[in-house]
C-alpha cells in the first residue's frame, strides 16, 4: 500500500480544505518544487550531464514552462468554463505586443486634439503584467459573444479574434515602433535592477512566473469563482436557475484565462524568442494550445502540464531518437516519421482515454491507493 | 507487459537523447538548418541538397579543410521560428569546439537568432536574406548578410527598371508595386524603395500576401485595377508559382514582373508552364549552370553515390545557391586556420576568417567557382562584401541572363543602413565596435 491514507486525520476545516489534503500529494509536490526550484539550477551551476548544455534549458524546459502557463490559461476558459477557444493565440500576441510598447515607451499622437500622450518605458515586469492586463480587457471584450453563442459557434467567434489580431500587429505599424520589418526586439530584461540573461535565470523566472500563477489559478477553480465556471461549463440553464450568473461568470473566465494568457504570451516573446513577429503567435500556436489541454486533460491544472510536455516535447524527442541511434535517416523521413508516430499516439491516446493524461494520472492513483489488492 | 516494456524503452531512448556523442577530436563541426518538409519545402529541399552536398566534397576530395575533416547535421525547421531556435539550441555545442557558424535560412530566424548568436559567439551567415541593416559590422558584430541585401536587391531591381524605360528620369510618374511576403523577409525592402521612390518620383504600393501565400486573387485584382508599370515580386515557395500563374490569369504581361533571387529559381517557374515565358528575375551573382565545381562534386560524390540530389537538378539555381553558401563558410574556417592554425576553430575565430574573407578572380578559379561569382571582400565595417546582381529571364524552358552586372548604389543603402543599425545598437544598448582599431 504505497498510498496509504490511513492515519491521516483531518481535525479542522483548513486541514480539510487545503489544496493537497493527501500527504502523499504533498510530498511529490515538494520534491518536484525541490528538483525544479534547487536541483535543476544546481545541476547546471555544476554542469552536470544533460544540464550541462543550454539546450535543455533553453529549446526545452523554457518553452515547456511558458507554454504549460499558457495551457492553464486556456483550461481556464475551455475546460473550467466550457467555452471552446480558438484564439488563444491572440491573446498571446496582445501579450506580447501590449508588454512591448510598455516596455519600449508608449506615445499616441494626438494632432486632431493638439497633444500627445507619453508614458515612458516601464520596468520589464510592469510591463508583462500589464501586457496581461491588456489581454484580460480584450478577452472579455471577445467574451462578450459568448452570453449569446455556445460551443462551436464561439469557437468561431474567438476565431475572428485570431485572425482580427493577426492583421492588427501585421498592418499596424505603431504596435512594432515602426520596425521596417515587423519583427521586434525584447527590451533588456531588467528585474529590479537584475538583468536576467544567462538561460538558467530566464528558467528560474519562468518558472517563479508559473508556480505563482498555478498556485492562483488552483485556489481560484476550488473556490466560489471555479465552481461557477463549473457550473455554467455542465449545465448553464441549471446554473442559472440556482442564481449564478452567466454574465459575470463566462466574463471573469474570459478575463483570467486571456490575463493568464497574455502574460505567457510576453514570456514568450520576451523571454524564449527575444524578437518576434506576428507569425509566432499565429492560428498554429492556438491550435497548439488547445491540442495540450485536451491531451493533458479538461479541468484540470495538472494536466496542463502533462499536455504542454507531450505536445511540446514529445515530437523533439521523436526527432531526436534516430540521429542519436545513428539510424541515417534523412531529415524528411525523421519530421515525416515525427509527424505519424505523434498523430497515431494522439489517436491512440484520446481513444484509450479521452479524458486526457489528468485522468490516466488519477486512474493511477486509484490504483496504488489499493495495491496490492486491487478489485 | 509489452506497453510497459515499450513505454521502459521509450525512457531509455529519450534519455539517450541527451547524450552527446563521442566526438573526434580533429573535427569541425558545422550545423546545417534546413527545410526539407511544409510549405517551403520544394525550394528548401534543392537548397539544402547543395548544402550538404558541398561540405561533402569538401571532405571526399580534400579530407577537410587542412584535414580538418568537416562534422555536419541537419537540423529540420520547417521554416518556422521557433523550431528554428530550438534547432540552434540544439547543434550550437556540438563538435569538439561548437558550431562554426550558422546559416538559418529564413529571415524570421536569422532576427530570433541576431542577438543569441551575438552571446554565444558564433557568425550567423544569411547569404542574400536575413536583415539589411547588419551589412554594418561595427554593431553587428556576428551578422554576415554576404553577396548582398535585400536593400542592395531592390536598388538592382530599380537600377534595371530604369534602364528598361530608358533612364532614370523617365521613372518619374511610373507605377512600381512590391507584392510581398507578409513577414520580416518580405517587408525588408519597402523602406529601400520608398526611398528609391521619394528619390526617383515613381509611384510605390506595397501589396501584402499572408503566408504561404497560395491566396492571391485579391491582390491581383488590386494589380489589374491598377495597372502598375512594373511588379516586384518578394515571394518564396508556393507564392512564386501562384504569383505567376495570377498574373497570367489577370494578363498582366509576365516580363514586367522582377522577382528577387529568392524569387527566380526552377521550381517558382516551372508550375506555371508556358505561363511564366517571359518572368524576369533577380540574380545573387550565379544562376543555374554548371561549372568546374560542379564537375568534382559529380566526380566525388555523386560518382560515389553519396550525393542527395537527382543528378539532373545538380546546376539548377538553388543548388548552386546553397552550394556557395557552404563555399564562403568553408573559406572562412580556410582563413581563420592561417591566424588560428590548423585544427577545429571556434565561432569566434571564425568570424575572424569570415570578416577577412578575400576571394579574389585568382582565387575563385583555384575553387572552381570561375565564372559564377565575382570576387568578394569583407570587412569589419562591411559584411555584406560584395553587391553585385544581374537580372536573368525565364524562357520556358531555361533562365537566360539578359543584363549587365549591376553593382547597388551605396549612396542609396549607406544613410538606411546606418539609421536603422543606429537604432538597433541604441534600443539592445550595443555599443559600435571602432573597426579602424581591428587587426
Amino acid at each position: 500500500m504505497l498510498y496509504r491514507e490511513a492515519g491521516q486525520f483531518k481535525t479542522t476545516y483548513a486541514e480539510d480544505m487545503a489544496i493537497f489534503p493527501i500527504r502523499q500529494d504533498r510530498m511529490a509536490l515538494a520534491i518536484l518544487l525541490g528538483i525544479a526550484f534547487i536541483g535543476v539550477p544546481l545541476l547546471a551551476d555544476f554542469d552536470i550531464w544533460p544540464f550541462g548544455s543550454d539546450y535543455l534549458l533553453r529549446a526545452i524546459l523554457l518553452p515547456f514552462l511558458i507554454l504549460a502557463l499558457a495551457a492553464i490559461g486556456v483550461n481556464i476558459l475551455v475546460g473550467y468554463c466550457g467555452q471552446i477557444s480558438l484564439g488563444s493565440g491572440a491573446f498571446m500576441a496582445i501579450g506580447a505586443y501590449s508588454a512591448y510598447k510598455l516596455g519600449t515607451g508608449v506615445h499616441i499622437p494626438l494632432a486632431w486634439l493638439g497633444f500627445a500622450i507619453s508614458i515612458p518605458p516601464l520596468p520589464v515586469l510592469l510591463s508583462i503584467l500589464l501586457g496581461g492586463l491588456a489581454a484580460a480587457v480584450v478577452g472579455i471584450l471577445f467574451g462578450i459573444p459568448s452570453l449569446r453563442i455556445k460551443g462551436l459557434y464561439l469557437a468561431v467567434a474567438t476565431l475572428a479574434a485570431q485572425f482580427f489580431f493577426d492583421w492588427v500587429f501585421l498592418r499596424v505599424s505603431w504596435f512594432t515602433n515602426y520596425a521596417p520589418s515587423g519583427s521586434v526586439n525584447a527590451p533588456t530584461l531588467d528585474f529590479f535592477g537584475l538583468n536576467v540573461g544567462t538561460p538558467i535565470e530566464r528558467y528560474m523566472l519562468c518558472l517563479i512566473f508559473v508556480t505563482v500563477f498555478a498556485v492562483l489559478a488552483k485556489n481560484l477553480v476550488r473556490g466560489n469563482l471555479g465552481r461557477q465556471w463549473m457550473a455554467i461549463r455542465d449545465m448553464d440553464i441549471a446554473a442559472e436557475l440556482i442564481g449564478i450568473r452567466p454574465l459575470y461568470a463566462k466574463l471573469t473566465a474570459f478575463a483570467v484565462s486571456s490575463f493568464i494568457i497574455g502574460v505567457a504570451g510576453a514570456l514568450w516573446a520576451f523571454v524564449y524568442l527575444g524578437s518576434w513577429e506576428p507569425l509566432a503567435f499565429s492560428i498554429d500556436r492556438s491550435l497548439q494550445l488547445l491540442f495540450m489541454v485536451i491531451i493533458g486533460g479538461l479541468g484540470s491544472i495538472m494536466g496542463s502540464f502533462v499536455g504542454a510536455a507531450f505536445i511540446l516535447i514529445l515530437p523533439i524527442m521523436l526527432n531526436l531518437i534516430p540521429t542519436q541511434l545513428g539510424v541515417p535517416l534523412s531529415t524528411e523521413t525523421i519530421t515525416h516519421l515525427e509527424f505519424i508516430i505523434f498523430g497515431s499516439l494522439i489517436c491512440y491516446l484520446l481513444i484509450k482515454e479521452p479524458h486526457g493524461f489528468a485522468r490516466l494520472i488519477s486512474i493511477g492513483k486509484e490504483k496504488l491507493r489499493l495495491w496490492p489488492f486491487p478489485y | 507487459m509489452v506497453r510497459n516494456k515499450l513505454m521502459l524503452a521509450a525512457a531509455i531512448l529519450s534519455g539517450g537523447a541527451f547524450a552527446s556523442p563521442a566526438a573526434a577530436q580533429n573535427e569541425q563541426f558545422i550545423p546545417i538548418l534546413s527545410y526539407r518538409t511544409g510549405a517551403y519545402a520544394v525550394n528548401g529541399v534543392p537548397y539544402a541538397n547543395g548544402v550538404a552536398d558541398y561540405y561533402n566534397l569538401v571532405n571526399e576530395r580534400d579530407g577537410g579543410i587542412n584535414g580538418v575533416k568537416l562534422l555536419v547535421e541537419e537540423c529540420e525547421t520547417g521554416y518556422a521560428t521557433d523550431k528554428g531556435v530550438e534547432c540552434y539550441e540544439r547543434l550550437k555545442g556540438k563538435g569538439p569546439t561548437g558550431a562554426a557558424f550558422i546559416n538559418p535560412l529564413s529571415t524570421g530566424i536569422t532576427f530570433a537568432l541576431t542577438e543569441k548568436t551575438a552571446t554565444d559567439k558564433i557568425p550567423i551567415i544569411t547569404m542574400g536574406y536575413g536583415r539589411a541593416d547588419s551589412k554594418n559590422g561595427a554593431v553587428f558584430s556576428y551578422n554576415f548578410p554576404l553577396l548582398g541585401t535585400y536593400w542592395s536587391a531592390a536598388d538592382i531591381a530599380i537600377q534595371h527598371i530604369a534602364k528598361e524605360v530608358g533612364g532614370f528620369d523617365k521613372l518619374k510618374g511610373k507605377k512600381i508595386s512590391l507584392l510581398y511576403h507578409d513577414s520580416p523577409y518580405g517587408k525588408e525592402p519597402i523602406p529601400m524603395l520608398q526611398v528609391l521612390a521619394k528619390k526617383h518620383g515613381f509611384e510605390f504600393a506595397p501589396i501584402p500576401v499572408t503566408h504561404p501565400g497560395v491566396e492571391q486573387k485579391s491582390q491581383w485584382l488590386a494589380i489589374r485595377q491598377n495597372r502598375p508599370d512594373y511588379v516586384l515580386l518578394w515571394g518564396w515557395g508556393v507564392m512564386n508559382g501562384t504569383a505567376v500563374k495570377e498574373a497570367a490569369a489577370v494578363a498582366y504581361p509576365r516580363d514586367r514582373m522582377i522577382g528577387v533571387w529568392w524569387s527566380g529559381a526552377e521550381p517558382d517557374v516551372t508550375p506555371a508552364g508556358d505561363q511564366a515565358a517571359g518572368y524576369k528575375a533577380l540574380m545573387l551573382q550565379h544562376g543555374a549552370g554548371k561549372f568546374s565545381v560542379h564537375a568534382d562534386i559529380e566526380k566525388h560524390v555523386y560518382a560515389k553515390g553519396k550525393g542527395l540530389s537527382e543528378p539532373g537538378k545538380v546546376g539548377e539555381v538553388l543548388y548552386n545557391r546553397g552550394m556557395t553558401n557552404a563555399m564562403l563558410g568553408v573559406e572562412a574556417i580556410r582563413k581563420a586556420q592561417e591566424k588560428f592554425g590548423k585544427k577545429p576553430l571556434t565561432g569566434e575565430q571564425v568570424r575572424w576568417g569570415l570578416e577577412n574573407l578575400n576571394l579574389t578572380e585568382a582565387r575563385l578559379k583555384e575553387l572552381g567557382f570561375e565564372g559564377m561569382l565575382k570576387p568578394i571582400k569583407i570587412s569589419c565595417s562591411d559584411h555584406e562584401g560584395a553587391r553585385e546582381g544581374r537580372v536573368q529571364q525565364w524562357d520556358g524552358k531555361g533562365w537566360k541572363v539578359i543584363s549587365d552586372w549591376y553593382t547597388a548604389n551605396q549612396s542609396n543603402t549607406e544613410p538606411l543602413v546606418d539609421e536603422i543599425s543606429a537604432k538597433y545598437a541604441a534600443e539592445k544598448n550595443v555599443q559600435p565596435r571602432d573597426c579602424s582599431k581591428e587587426s
